[in-house]
């Protein structure tokens, strides 16, 4: 298996809570890979290893084989691995069309330098730069709200927001923390769709998910945690007959 | 009647530079800084002392410049992560070790005694010493605020904005947080270098007792009068500050019935009171929806 990210024997312990036990599973390269577990199972916590914002007590994190656990935040961005956060943090201050042009990597106008120097090339950077994020934004279905400040957005199109953003810098691996949680079902028919274009555009997905539909129609491959341990993998009909997976669900004695 | 007017406003442009550079740190990244004074006063002692060693004005300003903007670089690179509850603890605190500093260290810069004879930029031919002073340090405000608005204007000046609203998000796009706002704290202690400098010439003497925190709140004061992150509402704030705190001194002529030192306590009262005014009225204009 071409695996993008691989996680091995990953711990984390908040206090008396193991938060993430043992934890041990990979994502292949080009799938879509559904991670899910009762409230609790430590899926956020384990994105929130992955993405750098927070440090594992022991274990390794590999995307593209690079080991990249204790990295810095920006540093595993940097490398074509983002995320969304599961409570859209949108700029609420900034327009839409802002919260976007803010990605682009190594802008000259984004240096303190180009704020003295004659302005030309920064311009041209920004209206490439604005046309790219009008093109995420209509992939997304925000086109019309580019000028809005992003804190008028309804709920379900601050999600969409967040994975626009996520889109904007073109990343090769995309962690998506419930992006339909809270979203009204057709936008959620919507929301299948662009992450399926994302999908096809050669993006691999892992996406933390609680509606069941979403999840055995979309992903490919399913993991299952259950207090920060990977209690099952395998394909959407296998996870739907699995034992283990019910009783975690169902709130079960250990099996 | 016409020289003291142009004396507030050499004091309003002197305080412009340092609300400026608190703007940048404060208004446009979200870095509290109370100690901003600190900065104000070592470019003007590093003022005070190039020149007395002998350094041309516009080289001793460049240094002042300099040098406040490396105790900035020091005091983000000391502080974990620039967060802001531990910020604002310890510029504060910083501001008065520095003020302590340049009032017990007589070798250094003569203790409570201070400078004195620092001199003055050479007057413009047709103009008296006093508006000469004022043109020149006008003209510097000038491009100081040139390049405040453009650097709020331009990618970089995004990139801080979006640091002041959600630090997390920045990180989370593959930008270095901490690399950003150490740059803009760096920049808004230089340019209270530049004032603090402009200050000491004006003047032509500072000592110890002149960079008490109480100039980091008037400054602060400013920023918030102005719309915090807008450059040109930083300078109108700083010139009701100045207004209030200078033009007040006017009126111990016409009014009678209260003393000199009741008026002294009675004009911060007035600063204090058109605060809470304009922030009342601020709030209720631009509340969020």
């Amino acid at each position: 298996m071409n695996a993008i990210l691989e996680i091995a024997g990953l711990n984390r312990r908040f206090g008396g809570l193991q938060a993430i036990d043992r934890c041990e599973f990979s994502v292949r390269k080009g799938s879509i890979t559904g991670l899910i577990g009762p409230n609790g199972a430590g899926k956020s916590t384990l994105f929130n290893i992955v993405s750098g914002f927070l440090k594992p007590d022991s274990g390794e994190v590999r995307f593209e084989g690079r080991r990249i656990d204790g990295m810095a935040p920006h540093a595993v961005a940097r490398l074509g691995l983002r995320r969304t956060f599961q409570i859209p943090r949108e700029l609420k201050r900034m327009s839409v069309l802002e919260n976007l042009m803010l990605v682009p990597e190594g802008q000259f106008g984004d240096r303190i330098l180009s704020v003295v120097l004659p302005d030309a090339r920064v311009r041209e950077e920004e209206r490439a730069n604005a046309a790219a994020a009008r093109e995420v934004l209509q992939m997304v279905g925000l086109e019309t709200k580019a000028d809005a400040p992003a804190a008028l957005l309804s709920g379900g199109q601050k999600k969409l927001l967040e994975l626009a953003r996520c889109l904007m810098s073109r990343p090769r691996l995309m962690l998506l923390d419930e992006p339909t949680a809270g979203v009204n079902p057709t936008l959620i028919r919507d929301l299948m769709d662009v992450m399926r274009q994302v999908h096809a555009s050669g993006i691999t997905l892992l996406i933390i998910e609680h509606n069941m539909n979403v999840v055995m129609e979309l992903c490919e491959r399913i993991v299952v945690l259950d207090r920060g341990h990977v209690i099952a993998a395998g394909t959407p009909s296998e996870i739907q007959e699995n034992r283990q997976v019910l009783d975690a669900y169902l709130g079960g004695a250990d099996a | 009647m016409v020289a003291y007017l142009v004396a507030i406003l050499i004091f309003a442009m002197i305080y412009g530079f340092v609300a400026l550079g608190l703007n940048i740190q404060w208004g446009l990244t979200g870095l509290i800084n109370l100690g901003q004074v600190a900065f104000f006063a070592i470019g003007a002692y590093a003022f005070a002392l190039a020149t007395h060693a002998g350094m041309p004005l516009l080289a001793a300003l460049v240094l002042a410049t300099l040098v406040s903007g490396a105790f900035g670089g020091a005091v983000a690179l000391f502080t974990p992560r620039l967060r802001e509850d531990y910020l604002a603890i310890v510029t504060l605190g910083f501001s008065e070790f520095i003020r302590l500093i340049f009032l017990n260290e007589k070798w250094l810069a003569g203790g409570p005694d201070g400078i004195a004879a620092i001199p003055r930029p050479p007057t413009i031919p047709g103009l008296d010493t006093e508006t000469s002073f004022l043109v020149v340090s006008a003209a510097l405000v000038g491009l100081a605020f040139w390049f405040s608005q453009r650097l709020a204007r331009f990618p970089i000046g995004r990139t801080l904005r979006a640091i002041r609203e959600d630090e997390t998000v920045v990180a989370s796009v593959g930008k270095p947080t901490l690399a950003y706002k150490s740059q803009a704290f760096i920049l808004g202690a230089a340019l209270a270098g530049i004032g603090g400098a402009f200050f000491a010439s004006y003047l032509t003497y500072i000592s110890p007792d002149m960079f008490g925190p109480n100039v980091s709140i008037y400054v602060l004061a400013a920023v918030l009068l102005g719309t915090q992150g807008s450059s040109l509402g930083t300078l109108a704030g700083t010139a009701v500050v100045a207004a209030l705190l200078e033009g007040t001194r006017l009126l111990k002529d016409y009014i009678t019935i209260v003393d000199g030192v009741q008026l002294a306590a009675l004009r911060l009262m007035a600063l204090g009171l058109a605060l809470m005014v304009i922030v009342v009225i601020r709030y209720r204009t631009t509340r969020s929806p």
